[in-house]
């Protein structure tokens, strides 16, 4: 045991010894992306500048933002640790990623784009009865989009200790503030026109380093996938089966029940991500929308077939103590994978080291503003607009109440940071990815191709799927009862699957068709019409 | 922060009422839009979910023929795995296909006569 340790502590001592490159580095990315905000700051007069870019991107660049959004640290960090310490079945979260792209371009991507204007909310509420749609739209983009702020400041906590070598909670926490404080400049000066070019920086930044370390494992096994799979089989102590499926959750009837609900989350949760659906309102049309998935479906697609020679490139190269003992979910994996590949101990070394964690760091920070944008117009938008101010607030207060919003969930987020540091950061965001297939897919499908759907459809799909599926988290071993659990001195988690999608995705769906069956009201034919018509020509459309 | 002078890019086109909007709901014309979208769409998502869940089942129960080695390290599980990224390109690709060929020209048709006409 104590080798693996030493080694580590080795490590971090190198990269602290670098540490004045990697703060260079990261300084570096702040201050470009603070001049892009606040060029584009000066360019958001009104609150389509603000919350949709001004609807000029190209597809291409909004193709490379939405991969940006959505190659977060989860991808990064998260995968490449899953499948330097669970193999094969770390792979799953790259393969359910990507499909679940095709829910998007086929079904939600253009009719959104046609017929809402700046929120989810937009086109839930569509024929509904506007103030409890938007309030309830509201709520899930907010507790779907701290889920996952949750996973990137985890991301960062880990990421930190890793290369600045602060292991002291007061650190950590300082770090994780500057994340928050960053993100609210971003968000609150930058608008979407400013996010959008931080999302674009920074998915370049993370192509290219996921491209070089590719590149360098592939040249150490001399182009030969056999041997780096062979290799990562071997030096992972588990042998052949590291390459086959079973490792992580083939252990009992429960371990592959919850194999099945992740799957399920995956692949459905995408098109729910508000974060991501508000990006496609930043293209001029339908058709620049579908474009845009469609590069982001082949970029995306690139970086997560990398993802295997990242992950099994660290099992090949590192040994397993030493991933464990860095971060016992593997967070760590990729940017030691960084270290090991120009040389412990050497200067080489430590410059790719400080190059990967930047990038990792560029990540989360962009993110992290994406997300908040997304709940920040979701509450300016739905909840204060529409709701409270029933309709009557100028743009200006809009946009006043956006910001003050980006402010509040910067806080609340760097308060959550702190909470979830063991936790495998990919196994993270697959919870806000069932949670927002639970609430908001149903809601969204339904709005979007069902005549009778109804309002109390709509609000019982979205509260329905929320509230299990936050439920079921809250009784996992995600949060109590498990040594890597946010509480694990506590036990409360009856519930044994650690993604809830399995029981809350179908649970949502049903809600939105029982809520209509039994609602009293007619649904809006009118209403639908205009919608459908909207939704399939882009008539009328912003 | 110019609120009270909204760019004039923004409302040029007349919004058609919504009795022009049931009207078109109810056209022949649109109806060969909805089911030249759904009658694609809907079945090919079935079979993507169908195809991807495969790859989740046989991962879970058929340990033992996902392992099987097909050359050097390369099993049927890996193979499997790329080939769900391989037809998450193809799919996407022959979406945009009759998107472009068979929608979008019907799509416009209509957005135009009903934003001129109105």
């Amino acid at each position: 045991m104590s080798p693996a340790i030493t080694h580590v502590t080795l490590a971090a001592n190198e990269a602290s010894e670098h540490r004045t490159l990697i703060i260079t580095l990261f300084a570096l990315f702040v201050v470009a992306t603070l001049g892009i905000t606040v060029w584009a700051g000066r360019q958001t007069k009104d609150a389509a500048d603000f919350y949709a870019g001004g609807r000029q991107f190209s597809a291409f660049q909004n193709g490379l933002a939405v991969s940006g959004d959505y190659m977060s640290a989860a991808s990064f960090l998260g995968i490449a640790g899953a499948i330097a310490l669970f193999g094969y079945d770390g792979f799953l979260y790259s393969i359910g990623f990507l499909v679940a792209w095709l829910v998007a371009l086929l079904l939600v991507a253009e009719p959104l784009r046609n017929s809402g204007r700046y929120t989810m909310g937009d086109v839930l509420a569509y024929r509904m009865r506007q103030r409890p749609v938007r309030t309830a739209a509201g709520t899930s983009t907010i507790v779907v989009s701290i889920f996952y702020l949750l996973a990137q400041m985890a991301g960062a906590g880990v990421l930190v200790s890793l290369l600045l070598g602060i292991t002291s909670d007061a650190g950590k926490i300082l770090i994780v503030a500057l994340v928050g404080v960053l993100m609210i400049v971003y968000v609150s000066i930058g608008g979407m026109k400013g996010t959008t070019w931080v999302q674009m920086v920074k998915a370049v930044l993370l192509i290219g380093g996921t491209l070089l370390i590719t590149f360098l494992v592939l040249l150490k096994f001399n182009f030969n996938i056999s041997d780096l799979l062979g290799s990562a089989a071997e030096n992972s102590g588990k042998g052949e089966a590291f390459l086959e499926p079973g490792l992580q959750y083939g252990a009992d009837g429960t371990t592959k029940l919850d194999f099945i609900s992740l799957g399920i989350a995956l692949v459905l949760g995408t098109a729910g991500l508000p974060h991501i659906l508000i990006r496609f309102y930043t293209v001029p049309n339908a058709k620049a929308a579908r474009k845009s998935v469609n590069w982001a479906i082949g970029i995306i697609g690139g970086f997560y077939l990398m993802t295997i020679a990242l992950g099994f490139g660290a099992a090949a190269l590192i040994s397993q103590d030493e991933i464990i003992a860095s971060n016992p979910s593997g967070n760590t994996a990729a940017p030691l994978l960084a270290l090991h590949l120009g040389g412990v101990e050497s200067a080489w070394g430590a410059i790719l080291l400080a190059t990967i964690s930047a990038v990792a760091f560029a990540t989360i920070l962009a993110v992290v503003a994406g997300l908040t944008l997304a709940s920040s117009s979701s509450f300016a938008h739905d909840i204060y607009a529409n709701v409270i101010r029933k309709g009557k607030a100028t743009e200006k207060e809009e946009m006043r109440a956006a910001r003050w919003a980006t402010v509040l969930i910067g806080i609340v987020s760097i308060g959550l940071g702190a909470l979830a540091r063991d936790l495998n950061v990919a196994g993270l965001v697959a919870l806000a990815f069932a949670v927002a297939a639970s609430a908001n897919l149903p809601t969204i499908l339904y709005s979007l191709f069902w005549k009778r759907f109804t309002t109390q459809g709509a609000l019982w799909s979205i509260y329905g799927g929320l509230v299990v599926a936050v439920g079921l988290v809250l009784f996992s071993p995600v949060v109590s009862g498990d040594p890597k659990a946010m509480f694990p001195d506590v036990d409360f988690a009856w519930f044994p699957l650690k993604n809830p999608g399995i029981i809350s995705i179908p649970f949502g769906f049903l809600m939105g068709w029982l809520g209509t069956v039994l609602s009293k009201e007619e649904p809006d034919a009118k209403k639908y019409a205009e919608l459908e018509v909207r939704s399939l020509t882009g008539t009328g459309a912003h | 922060m110019a609120a009270e002078a909204p760019p004039p890019s923004k409302e040029q086109h007349k919004l058609p009422t919504p009795e022009e909007f049931t009207e078109v709901q109810e056209s022949a014309e649109f109806g060969e839009l909805r089911r030249s979208h759904r009658s694609f769409a809907f079945p090919l998502t079935i079979a993507f979910v169908v195809w991807y869940l495969l790859y989740v089942l046989l991962s879970n129960y058929a340990g033992g023929f996902m392992g099987t080695k097909l050359f050097g390290n390369i099993n049927v599980a890996l193979v499997f795995g790329l080939l769900q990224f391989v037809t998450t390109f193809l799919i996407a690709w022959w979406y945009s296909r009759h998107a472009a060929t068979q929608l979008d020209p019907k799509a416009e048709a209509i957005k135009t006569r009903m934003e001129g006409g109105a």
